[in-house]
């Protein structure tokens, strides 16, 4: 079988060709980028937070009697109350380590500032989140430390409220530490935080801890410091890691617990804030959006090639129903079946080929807009490649019941009148 | 004459009923998406307060200076919020008709009775003119006066969400609520107003939020009172004092500002006052830059914000994106199904048929296409608005609804879509020569 045939027999129906390969170019341009968004999306989900999250539950609640103000009474009450509960968590059987922290990896509320080389330094060297913690929270959080020690109980303070990120020593991620010190020798060195001059010196690089802040924009998601200074307010956040396995007891008897101790508290609601919540709910909360997205995408995605499949089949049935006088003589001329079913498949390839080099063209444009529109990465050409081939199959798929149909017309057809 | 081409449009999509049903379901889906993302994204983007938008601005001073401009940017925007002391100094000098500095505030309520449990409540701290400015409508009471923001009385304002959960919905003005640890006396209760996005304060709502503006106070009173900032604070230094009072006297900028100006001649006045006082701020030497100050009006400061999330905004073209295909779809499959007519065509013009009645016959067996399509969509597109809310988040999924603008916009969509889909196969249809035609069979 030639091509010549084929084109000229094409160029008859212009416009069908034309309408039909721009669907195969729009469907493949939409789809390419449509998967690039999943693909991002699903990384997105995906990406570890660094902490060990099983066993892992996070108590966030406020104490409505709690002493308001920096004045040393109300900041050793404040502190003792929170230990209190900390206490009283420790104590439970289910419980393995509870602490107390500012802020997690996923709950989208931080403290983030500047961490720089030099004293006073007007444009820091990098961004990054500073979690305030208590004691046991390395542990509590299943953190890897990779270089150096753990604070000691002496180092974390408890009388600063807010204000004072600029204690002795610190913990940073390894991410930070190498981005601060690319030589990768960050342990020892000496660092300033906030464009301040007091020296802080890290003692220790955690593996892997992820900021709380998931957005858009968000360049620092590794950049992540830890500072020896309890989180001293009535609004409190508790990182509890229960003993193996026993987690839905640990939460139950840690709500128990708690109310007894003190029922002047605010343990529930306010839009899902406050509460005993499990670390997985954190994370299905936070990347609900990129989870739905990628849904969204996925839908719109099989509806689309459902769409074009359906459209080639009932536009090559059209043709074949058309054509079937001629399809007729051309059996009785000798042709066989299977030079009928290449005939058509062989067509639908070259209307399936010009559009997807169409579309490859717009996907790739489609993708570069996206990019100055919504600040989207470049895409691979790999997905331009995995969707060519694939709607080049979806065509030849979506082709072969109309063609086997035209396969098995008659030779007597070319006797008859339509 | 319409009669007779709805009964020929009957009889042609029944000759070929699988074609005719893909035809449908390619625009009911189409159509489906299309509506459904539209639907969230008409929600997101629309005017939250039409009958004013075009008389609300939003100040911004530049009390950072270029070293506050992140490193390597061009921008030279000033700071999104405002400090404590350029809000107060704004607020005394009092130059707009209406002005307002707001902060998110959020406490415990303490529950009337033993039985229930502490709950939390998110609000907003606002001077008095907030209610007029913004024509909140007030089931009970009215809001406070600008005698109260002198006094820093503690009244409040709620929301009527709030009143139904903790009174039942009942008048509860004069009634006392103890908010933190603080009584405050109920002066007001507002109508059903819960404006998305919260326009009046994006930048510590974050544009969406259920539980934003539950309670109001005074911003005097909630600054006297120390109510801490439940929003966002950014500092482009570190606060020399700790707490409260540290965060009053440092330039950390966590409150929003928003003014009504009428007239042109009022916007020109009030952005040279701002360029004025940041002069004045720059002689006192607390600034060592030259005035960089900003006036957006409503719906520009909105999006300059970004409100709108660009997730809607990328469904919403991928779903465009759908449609089209689908139309183009319909479009093939149409000129197929016409072109096989030419019989038909060609005696019914030999018979003395115009032209013209040929595009009204073939148009109106499109229109029918797009009608039924149009219905499939409905019912799709009802599910897909009463689903959004499994992809896409709550705050703003739950800003969709299906209801007769959605439900005529749906028809129309589908019908004039699926007609213009029709009008190239109806134009080739009636170029069909009725001779050459004739004779060929």
């Amino acid at each position: 079988m030639t091509l010549p045939p084929i084109i000229a027999a094409l160029k008859k129906h212009k416009a069908g060709v034309i309408l039909i390969t721009l669907q195969i170019a729009l469907t493949l341009a939409i789809v390419c980028n449509a998967v690039f968004v999943i693909g991002q999306r699903v990384a997105t989900v995906q990406r570890p937070t660094g902490m060990d999250e099983q066993n892992l539950f996070v108590i966030q609640q406020m104490f409505v009697n709690a002493p308001s103000g920096n004045g040393a009474a109300a900041v050793e009450q404040r502190y003792a109350m929170i230990q209190g509960d900390l206490a009283t968590l420790r104590g439970l059987p289910d419980v393995e380590s509870a602490a107390a922290i500012s802020s997690l990896p996923l709950v989208q509320s931080s403290n983030n500032g500047g961490v720089d080389l030099k004293p006073n330094q007007s444009n820091s060297t990098a961004r990054s989140t500073f979690y305030s913690v208590g004691e046991q929270a390395i542990h509590t959080l299943g953190l890897r430390l990779i270089a150096g020690r753990n604070f000691t109980a002496g180092e974390i303070t408890h009388d600063v409220h807010g204000g004072d990120y600029e204690p002795p020593v610190t913990i940073v991620t390894k991410a930070l530490g190498d981005k601060l010190f690319p030589a990768g020798d960050a342990l020892g060195k000496t660092v300033y935080f906030n464009g301040g001059a007091t020296p802080t010196t890290i003692i220790g690089i955690v593996a892997r801890m992820q900021t709380p802040n998931i957005g858009f924009g968000n360049d620092y998601t590794w950049n992540s410091v830890l500072l020896p200074t309890f989180p001293n307010d009535s609004y409190t956040r508790t990182a509890v890691r229960a003993k193996p396995g026993r987690m839905a007891e640990a939460m139950r008897e840690a709500h128990k617990a708690l109310l007894a101790a003190d029922p002047m508290r605010v343990l529930a609601g306010f839009g899902g804030l406050l509460g005993i919540q499990p670390f997985s709910e954190i994370r299905a909360k936070a990347y609900r959006a990129d989870v739905g997205m990628a849904i969204l995408m996925g839908v719109i995605c099989v509806i689309l090639l459902c769409v074009t499949g359906a459209g080639i089949v009932g536009l090559t049935s059209f043709w074949v129903g058309q054509r079937r006088k001629q399809i007729g003589i051309r059996r009785a001329l000798g042709a066989t079946r299977t030079d009928i079913l290449r005939y058509f498949q062989t067509e639908n390839l070259l209307i399936a080929g010009a559009g997807v080099v169409l579309g490859a063209i717009l996907a790739v444009g489609l993708n570069l807009w996206m990019m100055k529109q919504f600040q989207m990465d470049r895409m691979s050409l790999a997905y331009v490649a995995v969707g060519i081939v694939a709607l080049l199959a979806l065509g030849q798929g979506a082709v072969f019941a109309p063609a086997r149909r035209a396969s098995r017309v008659s030779p007597v057809e070319a006797t008859r009148s339509v | 004459m319409f009669a007779y081409y709805l009964d020929l449009a009957l009889r042609s999509l029944k000759r070929n009923p699988a074609l005719t049903a893909l035809m449908i379901v390619t625009i009911g889906f189409g159509v489906a998406a299309s509506m459904t993302t539209w639907s969230v994204f008409r929600a997101v983007s629309g005017d939250p307060i039409p009958q004013k938008s075009a008389e609300l601005f939003v100040p911004q001073i530049d009390n950072w200076g270029p070293s506050g401009h992140a490193p390597g940017s061009k921008s030279t925007q000033p700071p999104d919020a405002m400090d404590y002391t350029d809000a107060i100094a704004l607020m005394r000098a009092h130059r707009a008709k209406y002005q307002s500095a707001m902060y998110q505030i959020a406490d415990s309520v303490m529950p009337k009775h033993l039985n229930q449990s502490l709950t939390m409540v998110a609000g907003e701290a606002v001077s008095s003119e907030f209610f007029p400015m913004f024509d909140v409508p007030f089931e009970y009471g009215t809001g406070w006066s600008a005698a109260d923001d002198a006094n820093r009385a503690h009244v409040v304002v709620l929301s009527g969400k709030l009143n139904a959960t903790l009174f039942g919905g009942r008048d509860s003005v004069g009634k006392v609520l103890t908010f933190g640890h603080r009584d405050y006396r109920m002066v007001g209760v507002t109508r059903d107003w819960n404006p998305q996005p919260v326009f009046y304060d994006v930048v510590n709502t974050g544009g969406f939020s259920e539980m934003a503006g539950g309670i109001f106070m005074p911003f005097t009173t909630a600054i006297a009172a120390h109510q801490g900032a439940n929003g966002t604070t950014n500092c482009q230094q570190p606060p020399a004092e700790s707490g409260f009072k540290g965060l009053l006297k440092s330039e950390c900028v966590w409150i929003s500002f928003m003014v009504q100006l009428d007239g042109a001649a009022a916007v020109r006045d009030y952005h040279q006052f701002l360029v004025n006082y940041a002069a004045t701020q720059q002689q006192a030497g607390r600034f060592t830059w030259a005035p960089n100050v900003r006036l957006r009006g409503l719906m520009d400061w909105l999006d300059f914000q970004h409100v709108v999330p660009p997730d809607t905004k990328i469904s919403l073209y991928v779903a465009l994106g759908l449609l089209l295909v689908c139309l183009v779809n319909v479009m093939g499959l149409l000129l197929a199904k016409f072109m096989r007519r030419g019989g038909e065509i060609g005696v019914r013009r030999a018979l003395g048929a115009s032209r013209r009645q040929i595009y009204a016959q073939f148009l109106t067996e499109a229109g029918m296409v797009g009608l039924a399509g149009g219905v499939l969509g409905l019912g799709l597109t009802a599910l897909g608005v009463a689903g959004i809310g499994l992809v896409m988040p709550r705050d703003i999924a739950a800003l969709a609804h299906f209801n007769a603008s959605l439900l005529f916009a749906t028809l129309i969509v589908a019908i004039v879509a699926t007609m213009l889909a029709g009008l190239y196969p109806t134009l080739r249809a009636a170029a069909v020569q009725p001779a050459w035609q004739l004779k060929s069979n």
